[in-house]
């Protein structure tokens, strides 16, 4: 069973490179007018989520057909890094693999008025840029806590969770690093910030967490009463699923609230890196950026919100994120990560 | 070629050596500057990863410092590439990034430029060694990072480099112009105060000069001082020599008068007339010619004294009174009752009024009128003299004024063709005005003007 299992294995790694990235959803806008070109783009955000976006770009562009396909943010990665694979536009919430594929020389320059607006902090040279800033939160059902306050700082939390051990024993909900791209950012960008997440992960661990792949999940199982309170969530994702219930909380924690920009760049393979770059420019654009925030519930890039909400802290779209994709960081810090997390 | 441009072209040219020099220097300068700086940080955050390797029991371990990378992108966004080897194998990192030779290795970091991918690259590679399981193993830390924002600096230090070498030769043209100007602004003030004097001005130049000019104005100096004695010479000569001639003739004049009045004969009578007129004649040629001599010879340093022109006319009527009636002329004055005083050369003056009324009384036909007039105006005095003789004949001024020039119109009459030129001259020196003009009714207007100063 074993060999049978390993030699698996060793087919799947052969024909990975036929069968390319894994693929999950793709979806075809055909031209509205005579369609005269096409883009493609490659993305870890929901088709449904910039539906309306596409859209609105192919009323402006009636020409252009829109080829849209979401994969997970590793397969993302891969499909640039490892397949070659040529798209036009990659969008992607991953930060780090984004900056890892621009520093390795896949992402192509892009200037125009658009990009020239985007404030620093929201561009990595003139090759990945910004178009939403999404604040990464704390969810917590008032059922579930049974009363007790809830804590609007990590230290809040740890002490609350160290007090009421009964409350929260196998009822929280937090990322796993080592299967999810997302969690691993926000887990190591979080210990860079603070020690407070050490200590909360060990208090955590000894509660038995339940760890998840995606916020989505995280926040269904909330809402069901499974969780009392789910830790790193995507506020773009918690604010409308938890906006009608009552039961539900979003925290962004006080102390500092890690912010994680949404980017998109046009690889250096792209075939037609004009339009990508065209899709770009929409998306970054007055009517882009309004329909991100109205339709796809995603932020727009904002310096005065920022300014207004000193907490949060957006994630720095520079080199640094390098670091923890290193090979021994990584394998360090996930070994860190679970001696303090399974402690039973 | 002008001086002038000469000396601004070879300055503007200094001034364009200067100024790439100084773009030269301030891009070298600005570039190995900004590459110090870049090279330091790239050090520095190479030593930081070196000092996070640890040796031990199952190998050697390393905890990438966030900050090292992070401060790099600070300073710009270049991309960065690390590779860590131990005992020359990649532990982790970019496993093509070129290195160094080994030689080379020390514990402070080693830089080198190389290409990596295709992009230049910067390198600081440093070496430790760590024990792992009590054995010493090599371990590079090299760190590589981009140079755009290295370039960007330096392509911003050549704009500003190529702006402040314009602006330093844009200074050093419009210096170079006003240097230019001023150095040949004595050669051009020299030269004006040569080209002001009058015609008959040759007093030497004294004029202040840089000790440059000073040779050129001792040899022009020099020129004008033998131009004047060439000058005085020949005036000299001519004025000895019409008194040489004019003494002989008067006493030949005088002589043959007496034989005119002792002589009886008729035939010897007419003949001893035609002698005292050619001797006559000769006798004033000679004086126009000594009169001239005195004008040029005398122009440049005229005798300057008050002179009554009504006193002078008086005289100069008496004196030609005789002459006037042996031909039957009228010859009048009129406004000489109050004094007319002028600034001037009394010879001059006298020998020009002399030779007016000579000219009109030679030229008018018996029994006509001479009409003198002064005229005393607020700024001048003019005298007229008035004649009913042959006119012009149509001849302009200026022909008539030449020396030795006669009209076309006086075959008849003896005449040195000086006469008119001496007036003009002598009105020319006192700063005055000498107009001839067709009369009504025949006969010509003579009009000396001269200022009253």
């Amino acid at each position: 069973m074993r060999r049978t299992g390993s030699a698996l294995a060793v087919i799947l790694l052969l024909i990975r490179p036929a069968m390319a990235f894994v693929i999950e959803e793709e979806e075809y806008f055909p031209a509205t007018g005579g369609s005269s070109q096409s883009i493609s783009l490659l993305s870890t955000t929901d088709t449904d989520v910039l539906r309306p976006a596409i859209l609105a770009f192919q009323e402006a562009n009636p020409d252009v057909a829109v080829r849209y396909v979401v994969a997970s943010s590793q397969e993302v990665y891969a499909a640039l890094a490892d397949d070659g694979q040529a798209f036009d536009l990659v969008i992607s919430s991953a930060m780090d693999l984004q900056m890892k594929l621009a520093n390795d020389g896949f992402a192509a320059s892009w200037a125009s008025a658009a990009t020239a607006r985007l404030p620093d902090w929201a561009k990595w040279q003139d090759r990945v840029f910004a178009f939403a800033q999404e604040s990464v939160v704390l969810i917590a059902s008032r059922r579930g806590f049974r009363g007790l306050p809830i804590p609007q700082t990590r230290r809040d939390l740890t002490e609350l969770l160290r007090d009421h051990p009964d409350v929260f024993r196998g009822r929280i909900g937090t990322y796993d690093p080592r299967a999810s791209g997302a969690g691993y950012l926000f887990a190591t960008q979080e210990a860079r910030q603070s020690d407070s997440f050490w200590r909360l992960a060990e208090v955590a661990g000894g509660l038995s967490p339940r760890l998840y792949i995606s916020s989505i999940d995280m926040i269904s199982d909330l809402k069901a009463g499974r969780l009392a309170l789910a830790y790193n969530v995507l506020g773009s994702y918690a604010g409308p699923r938890l906006e009608s219930d009552a039961d539900g909380v979003v925290v962004e924690f006080a102390d500092f609230t890690l912010t994680l920009l949404r980017t998109g760049m046009v690889p250096t393979n792209a075939e037609n890196p004009d339009g990508g770059g065209a899709f770009l420019d929409f998306l970054l654009s007055t009517r882009g950026q309004a329909l991100i925030r109205d339709r796809a519930g995603l932020p727009p890039i904002d310096e005065a919100a920022l300014a207004a909400r000193p907490h949060l802290r957006p994630i720095r779209l520079d080199a640094g994120l390098l670091v923890y994709l290193d090979r021994l960081k990584r394998q360090a810090f996930l070994a860190e990560w679970s001696s303090a997390m399974s402690q039973d | 070629m002008s001086l002038r441009r000469r000396l601004v072209l070879q300055l503007l040219g200094i001034a364009a050596v200067l100024a790439i020099l100084l773009y030269l220097t301030v891009r070298t300068v600005a570039n190995s500057a900004a590459e110090a700086t870049q090279d330091g940080v790239l050090g520095a955050a190479t030593l930081a990863i070196a000092e996070r390797l640890q040796g031990g029991e199952t190998g050697v371990s390393l905890d990438l410092p966030y900050e090292a990378f992070s401060i790099l992108g600070s300073i710009s966004d270049d991309r960065i590439f690390y590779r860590v080897d131990a005992n020359g194998e990649t532990l982790t990192g970019y496993a093509d990034l070129p290195l160094p030779q080994y030689e080379t290795l020390s514990v402070e970091p080693v830089f080198f430029s190389d290409l990596y991918e295709g992009v230049a690259v910067r390198i600081a590679v440093a070496a430790r060694t760590v024990l792992v399981k009590r054995e010493p193993i090599l371990v590079t830390v090299a760190v590589g990072q981009t140079r755009q924002g290295q370039e960007a600096i330096a392509q911003r230090t050549a704009n500003l480099a190529a702006a402040i070498g314009l602006a330093a030769f844009a200074l050093a043209a419009l210096l170079s112009m006003l240097t230019a100007g001023s150095v040949l602004g004595p050669i051009n003030r020299l030269a004006d105060a040569v080209g002001r004097r009058g015609p008959h001005d040759l007093r030497a130049v004294d004029h202040p000069s840089p000790e440059e000019l000073r040779p050129l104005v001792t040899a022009l100096n020099g020129f004008i001082a033998r131009l004047r004695g060439a000058l005085s010479r020949t005036e000299t000569f001519i004025a000895e020599a019409a008194h040489h001639i004019r003494t002989p003739l008067a006493t030949v004049r005088a002589r043959a008068e007496i034989a005119l009045r002792q002589t009886q004969a008729d035939e010897t009578r007419e003949a001893l007339r035609a002698v005292i007129r050619a001797v006559e004649e000769s006798s004033r040629s000679a004086g126009q010619l000594l009169d001239h001599a005195t004008v040029v010879y005398r122009s440049d340093r005229l005798a300057d004294g008050p002179v009554d022109l009504a006193r002078l006319m008086q005289g100069l009527v008496r004196s030609h009174a005789p002459t006037a009636e042996l031909r039957d002329l009228e010859l009048t004055l009129s406004g000489a009752d109050a004094p007319a005083v002028v600034q001037g050369d009394r010879l001059l003056l006298e020998s020009a009024l002399r030779n007016l009324i000579d000219n009109a009384i030679k030229y008018s036909p018996p029994e006509s009128e001479v009409s003198l007039e002064l005229e005393a105006r607020a700024d001048d005095v003019a005298v007229r003299v008035r004649d009913r003789g042959r006119g012009l004949a149509g001849q302009v001024q200026s022909d008539l004024t030449r020396r030795f020039a006669r009209g076309d119109n006086v075959d008849d009459v003896v005449g040195s063709g000086l006469g008119l030129t001496i007036v003009a001259e002598v009105a020319e020196v006192h700063g005055g005005r000498f107009r001839l003009e067709e009369r009504e009714g025949g006969g010509t207007c003579a009009e000396l003007v001269l200022p009253l100063r």
